[in-house]
């Protein structure tokens, strides 16, 4: 490319967490003026990446050179003081506070060692706000009243009070209606006009081919390609870059196809949507089956699995099993009829991190081990025993503490617990985050078990493989919209990630 | 009941599989229950300390039976309060009305239109008070989404506002003999004050009903975790609504109690009870951010903080200093807790 040397480089950045090695040797190089887009799969390492670069995580190997000169990004300040800003995905704005006092947050105007109240710091915030094509945001107004897509432009204006060289943008797009899309675009187009080099992160394809430069892309912690041309780079190449894993996962056999073509839906999901979350979604669910949900992060596939559980109100539609409507919005009603849920968040949302295996597991039954309200501990202990020693869960001891049990373990007690409710449809939300390779596979056998045994699953899994190799059926969701829907056995990874990212639905 | 013969004899496979899943299970249990064993054991100990300390300070009064029936009486009054208080911080919440719904309820109690009613009529006025304020809050916070400490913060401010509005500030004395009596030498019971078997029946009932019910699981359950509790199809408004229904009727109850002991309704009644009865279940071992709470504990913490006041008042030290005193318990307690083993979560 250019003659320059670049503005950025960094060379066989590594980085491990106590137990995952998060980045293992990534080479990055960013010339000013440029937009440079990030690319690579959830977990891949993008997120790590910008937090080096931040100065917010320390590099455990490799090299960073700053126009030529090695440096260390030691922390926050650091990387600030050399002009690289980082806009987040989770917005960092202190709702309780004005937009000027959050763009001057830490480099406060000040006199004589005070901070100079109103008037300095407005004017420069009210300057920066209209560079950014947004005069109309007040700069005295509380960051908590402006809408997301403000709160974003307030974000960049903090970028900008700085001398900034390199601005880090986080999937800016994801929270941003299309209009609001372009004028972002616009910004970025002005900022790079100045020599301002921007490095993009997005998971829409589209977006990098208008706007992008170079595209690295990441995998499993590494660039497996950089500086690739972002216009003239083909779909499939991308996609082809972003997969093709190390690790095989191994799934138990599945029945044959069509197999509960002539069994009642137990699961019935008619039009069910939720505003600005997914559009109207129908779905059908047999005894026996397993239905996937595959979509990035944010394509409403959690939203879909919570509201059909009543947790989350839908604007319409309905959920019926075994052909009775269920009330809206009520877990109770959820539960009663059959359904059960294991929680994306199994620590804060599923499990009682004080209790035992047995308390965590009778929690959804405990009337039927009580008369009048007095609970009967011998049955309930031994039928809690009894649930988890179907599904193998080590160690074979009701009393033990939940929070000794590895992640694979209190999956086991969350399922436990709905088979011992003895429930017809398992909704199953990520049920191998946290969860080591290992016991996956014995958490894929025990699922597919609970199938065969009747159960009607609906899975729901940021890993593609996960859901190919799972479920026998497989919805394709994209941006809250079901894209495509398919036999898991005529996909592949893929042709998943195609539709993901392009969304454009074919047959 | 076919249950457990059946998994007992499950439980023997092979005779190492099943030593191994023993050891294991005595290697993780201990954490869990014996913590508290603990805990309950130092509390038995402190006091035995205070009850050494009393005997040797105050050496012709502090071990005389009159004393010791003093001491228990005291600590009947606020030990029915901290009981439903134990409740509802092992729920996660707070209630800093207690103090002024036990005053509203003994001055309403005291009336001259309810004592024309008698021993029933002040009984029946001063519990029905207690649950009503107690329903006002649940409503508030389990179904009006007001914080806690918000909801019951302006209950206590009505309450005592009300208290004050309905006495003018007099005492109401109270002429029915028969809850007079109830307050009398006479009436105990092998030695034992009937305010005392009140608070000891409150606790029995209290301890069976977190232990042994599903009603105390699901308070647990709220208290460890309200969204995985709501996600296992608990319903937890109503939960919530009951907990302070409960708090509520302790305060009634305890409100019966003051108006015996002390043959009168005041609106300055249970003053700072709010504070008493937290710092009780607190360094009883309930746990403030809720998920784990001790009846036990909780009445093991009123009788240390009374047996103190009642050292101190025999010494004839001051108040201030028994103030001063309470604080550093309070301080202790709360630093042992947190090297207490469930810290790590």
């Amino acid at each position: 490319m250019a003659p320059l040397p670049p503005l950025l480089t960094m060379s066989g950045i590594t980085k491990s967490f106590p137990g995952v090695r998060a980045l293992d040797g990534v080479d990055l190089d960013v010339q000013a003026g440029e937009v440079h887009c990030l690319l690579g799969q959830n977990g891949a390492g993008k997120s790590t990446l910008i937090k080096v670069l931040a100065g917010a995580h320390q590099p455990d190997g490799g090299e960073i050179t700053w126009q030529g000169e090695p440096v260390t990004l030691g922390s926050p300040i650091a990387a600030m003081r050399l002009g690289i800003a980082t806009i987040y995905q989770e917005l960092d704005l202190i709702e309780g506070l004005s937009v000027a006092e959050n763009v001057f947050l830490g480099h406060e105007p000040t006199s004589a060692g005070f901070v100079v109240h109103g008037s300095a710091a407005r004017t420069a915030t009210a300057e920066l706000l209209k560079r950014l094509g947004h005069s109309e945001i007040d700069p005295a107004r509380l960051v908590g009243e402006l809408s997301a897509a403000q709160q974003q432009i307030v974000s960049m204006a903090r970028a900008l009070s700085h001398d900034v060289r390199l601005i880090v943008m986080d999937e800016p797009s994801a929270a941003l209606d299309p209009e609001e899309v372009d004028n972002l675009f616009r910004i970025v187009g002005d900022l790079t006009g100045e020599g301002v080099a921007v490095i993009y992160i997005s998971h829409r394809l589209e977006e990098i081919r208008r706007i992008g430069d170079r595209v690295t892309v990441l995998k499993e912690g590494r660039s497996v390609a950089d500086g690739l041309p972002a216009k003239s780079t083909p779909t499939h190449e991308v996609v082809a870059l972003m997969t093709g894993r190390n690790v095989e996962y191994v799934f138990p056999e599945r029945p044959k196809a069509g197999f509960a073509e002539g069994r009642e839906p137990v699961l019935r999901v008619e039009g069910l949507t939720r505003r600005r979350e997914f559009a109207p979604v129908d779905l059908e669910l047999r005894p026996g089956e397993i239905v996937g949900l595959a979509g990035l992060v944010g394509s409403g596939r959690s939203e879909i699995l919570e509201t059909v559980y009543g947790a989350r109100k839908p604007d319409g539609g309905r959920v019926l099993v075994d052909g009775t409507p269920l009330r809206p919005g009520s877990v109770r009603a959820a539960v009663r009829a059959g359904i059960g849920l294991a929680p994306e968040e199994r620590k804060a949302q599923g499990l009682l991190m004080l209790e035992s295996v047995s308390s965590n597991v009778s929690i959804s039954t405990l009337s039927r081990f009580a008369r009048a309200g007095w609970l009967d501990r011998r049955t309930e202990r031994a039928a809690a025993h009894q649930a988890v020693r179907e599904l193998s869960l080590r160690p074979d001891n009701p009393d033990a503490a939940i929070s000794t049990l590895s992640g694979g373990n209190q999956q086991k007690a969350v399922l436990a617990r709905w088979l011992l409710r003895g429930c017809k449809v398992l909704l199953l939300d990520e049920p191998t985050r946290g969860v080591d390779i290992g016991a996956r596979a014995e958490l894929y056998t025990v699922i597919r078990r609970l199938a065969d045994e009747g159960l009607a699953v609906l899975l729901v899994s940021s890993e593609v493989p996960e859901v190919l190799g799972l479920a026998d059926r497989v919805l394709v969701l994209r941006e809250g919209t079901v894209v495509h829907t398919a036999d898991a056995r005529e996909l592949d990874e893929h042709r998943v990630l195609d539709l993901v990212m392009e969304g454009s639905p074919t047959s | 009941m076919t249950q457990p013969a059946a998994s007992a004899h499950e439980d023997a496979p092979t005779s190492t599989a099943k030593a191994a899943a023993d050891k294991e299970g005595s290697g993780v249990r201990r954490p869990l229950a014996g913590w508290g064993d603990v805990r309950t054991l130092s509390l038995l100990g402190v006091l035995a300390v205070l009850v050494a300390v009393g005997g040797i300070t105050a050496p012709d009064e502090f071990l005389k039976t009159s004393n010791l029936q003093l001491i228990l009486t005291q600590a009947s009054v606020i030990g029915v309060v901290t009981v439903g208080m134990t409740f509802v911080i092992t729920s996660g919440g707070i209630d800093l009305s207690v103090g002024a719904m036990v005053a509203l309820a003994s001055v309403w109690a005291t009336t001259v239109a309810t004592q024309d009613f008698g021993f029933a009529g002040i009984l029946f006025t001063a519990v029905v008070v207690g649950v009503g304020c107690g329903l006002v809050n649940g409503l508030l916070i389990a179904y009006g989404r007001m914080v806690p400490f918000i909801a019951t913060l302006a209950m206590l401010a009505s309450a005592r506002g009300l208290a004050l509005q309905i006495t003018g500030g007099t005492t109401q004395i109270v002429t029915v003999g028969s809850v007079l009596d109830l307050g009398a030498r006479d009436s105990y019971v092998l030695g034992i004050p009937p305010l005392v078997l009140i608070f000891a029946a409150v606790t029995v009932i209290g301890w069976l009903l977190l232990n042994r019910t599903t009603f105390g699981r699901r308070t647990v359950a709220v208290g460890g975790n309200a969204e995985a509790a709501r996600l296992a199809g608990i319903d937890v408004r109503r939960q919530r609504l009951y907990l302070y229904l409960l708090s509520g009727l302790c305060c009634g109850i305890a409100a019966f109690m003051l108006i015996v002991l002390a043959g009168s309704g005041q609106n300055t009644n249970g003053n700072l009870y709010e504070l008493d009865a937290i710092a009780a279940a607190i360094i009883g071992g309930t746990l403030l951010s809720g998920g784990r709470g001790t009846i036990v504990g909780s009445v093991l913490g009123v009788l240390v903080f009374t047996t103190i006041t009642n050292i101190f008042a025999l010494n004839n030290l001051e108040t201030a200093v028994q103030q001063i005193a309470k604080g550093a318990i309070i301080v202790a307690a709360v630093l042992v807790q947190r090297r207490s083993p469930h810290g790590d979560a």
